[in-house]
């Protein structure tokens, strides 16, 4: 099998590598770039992140990759958000008010409530609510590694697909169409996670 | 649900993993790689490299360090030692780490948690914070340079200035039990874990598997380190998980 071409969008914060260093471990020939043509020529997209809305919307405009990832999007090819890029993906975030995000998934990101320590740094275990194809060859409940402070409530709630317990139900894996997220780093997420990821890249040709 | 965290720590100093006893007679105990995704294997929730010697020039040995491990391990790591300015914590989590862990740095200058924080989120900034019990017994003193040097700080003021400035996790080491094997200052560890709202981590004085229970269960803290009770082959991370489990700790399974 050749190695599906994979463009993990490089907006220049944080630890954007981990998340292409997993997709080359999960067969994919994973690139970090912000060039336009790679990601058109690319099987898959990824829009990895890490740390504030805000600060990743504004990196991810000044990168001009905003328009890639709607070309990317519309494009019906596999397109996978993680992390913030996947609260980026909504129309916007409480964390960052004023700062529109990319509104591909219609809702918004909160704050996550109750009794618990912020940020959830953890591991913890997914709820399945609706069978995907990301999930083959995953256990009937994955442990995966989680840190965020912010949670995602999408409009149609028919677009979560897993879920998280942490205080109440938090939004854990979103799919639309072509488009699939996770709240989770399934980069960090040990083999449940690079699993999820091998699935991700074979939906890539 | 709040689940707790195995986190075993490697000490590194020039690119090999050692582990000293009372910080002397250090034994060479492997490639942190290697010990890193074996750990990995094992069901390790995260991972802590602490660079002890952390001088300048064994920066880019611990760069390499870095960028390998995130290559073969795909599980968190902290990596903390020698991080003294913002641009040392870029090198870090730009080589692959997903958190940076601040100690003495952020005792001289408070305001580096706060620039950490703003440019990469307070999820990668982890305040370090090394207590020693008080004379008189009333309380904790910060302590830095692995217990050497006093403060004069409250660590509790300490942690919860940390905190407001933009940390997302407290690793904090009694300096009163590190080494000793006689478990956690559970009293220290629930003052800390009882007064902020951050994710705090236990540290120092692990001997028995039991200690990382207590840790948990008495000490409240979301995450247990320890080092040379996995380093020497004593105790693998399943057995540790297994007498959490068996004990009522929700933790991943191995």
């Amino acid at each position: 099998m050749t190695r599906p071409l994979i463009a993990v969008l490089d907006y220049g914060i944080g630890n954007l590598s981990s998340a292409q260093k997993a997709l080359v471990r999960s067969g994919a020939d994973a690139r970090l770039t912000r060039d336009p043509a790679l990601a058109r020529d690319a099987a898959g997209v990824v829009l990895p992140g890490v740390g504030a809305f805000g600060a990743c919307m504004d990196a991810l405009r000044a990168a001009h990759l905003e328009d890639v990832v709607y070309e990317s999007v519309a494009s019906q090819r596999p397109f996978m958000g993680i992390c913030v890029g996947m609260q980026m993906l909504f129309t916007s975030s409480v964390e960052s008010p004023g700062v529109a995000g990319l509104d591909v998934i219609h809702g918004t990101v909160e704050l996550i409530e109750g009794n618990v320590r912020r940020p959830q740094m953890q591991w913890n275990e997914l709820h399945v609510e609706n069978e995907d194809p990301l999930f083959a060859g995953l256990p009937k409940t994955p442990w995966v590694y989680f840190v965020h402070s912010y949670s995602a409530v999408p409009k149609d709630s028919l677009v979560v697909v897993a879920t998280c317990e942490y205080g109440k139900n938090l939004t854990a894996v979103v799919r639309q169409e072509n488009v699939v997220a996770t709240q989770f780093h399934p980069e960090k997420s040990a083999k449940d996670g690079l699993q999820l990821l091998h699935n991700f890249v074979s939906s890539c040709s | 649900m709040e689940v707790a965290r195995v986190i075993p720590c490697l000490d590194v100093t020039n690119g090999r993993v050692v582990k000293g006893v009372n910080f002397v007679d250090l034994r060479d105990a492997g490639d942190p790689v290697e010990l890193a995704a074996r750990y990995d294997q094992q069901g390790a929730d995260e991972l802590v490299f602490l660079d002890i010697t952390a001088s300048s020039d064994n920066r880019n040995t611990m760069i390499d360090v870095v960028e390998r491990t995130a290559a073969e391990v795909f599980i968190p790591f902290t990596v903390g030692g020698g991080i003294r300015a913002l641009e040392d914590a870029r090198g870090i989590l730009r080589a692959g780490a997903d958190k940076v862990s601040v100690n003495t740095s952020a005792v001289e200058r408070p305001q580096l948690i706060n620039e950490i924080a703003a440019e990469f989120g307070v999820q990668c900034v982890v305040c370090a914070v090394d207590a020693k019990r008080t004379a008189d017994g009333s309380g904790w003193e910060v302590f830095l340079h692995g217990g050497r040097t006093p403060t004069g700080k409250n660590a509790l003021e300490w942690i919860t200035e940390a905190v407001q400035r933009g940390a997302g996790e407290i690793l904090l080491t009694s300096m009163d039990r590190d080494g000793t094997r006689e478990g956690f200052d559970i009293e220290l560890t629930r003052a800390v874990c009882d007064s902020v709202g951050v994710p705090v981590i236990a540290s120092g004085g692990v001997g028995t598997l039991q200690h990382l229970v207590d840790g948990v269960v008495q000490g409240h803290a979301s995450g247990v380190l320890a080092a040379s009770i996995f380093h020497f082959g004593e105790h693998t991370i399943a057995e540790a998980k297994a007498l959490m489990i068996s004990q009522g700790v929700v933790i991943r399974p191995v």
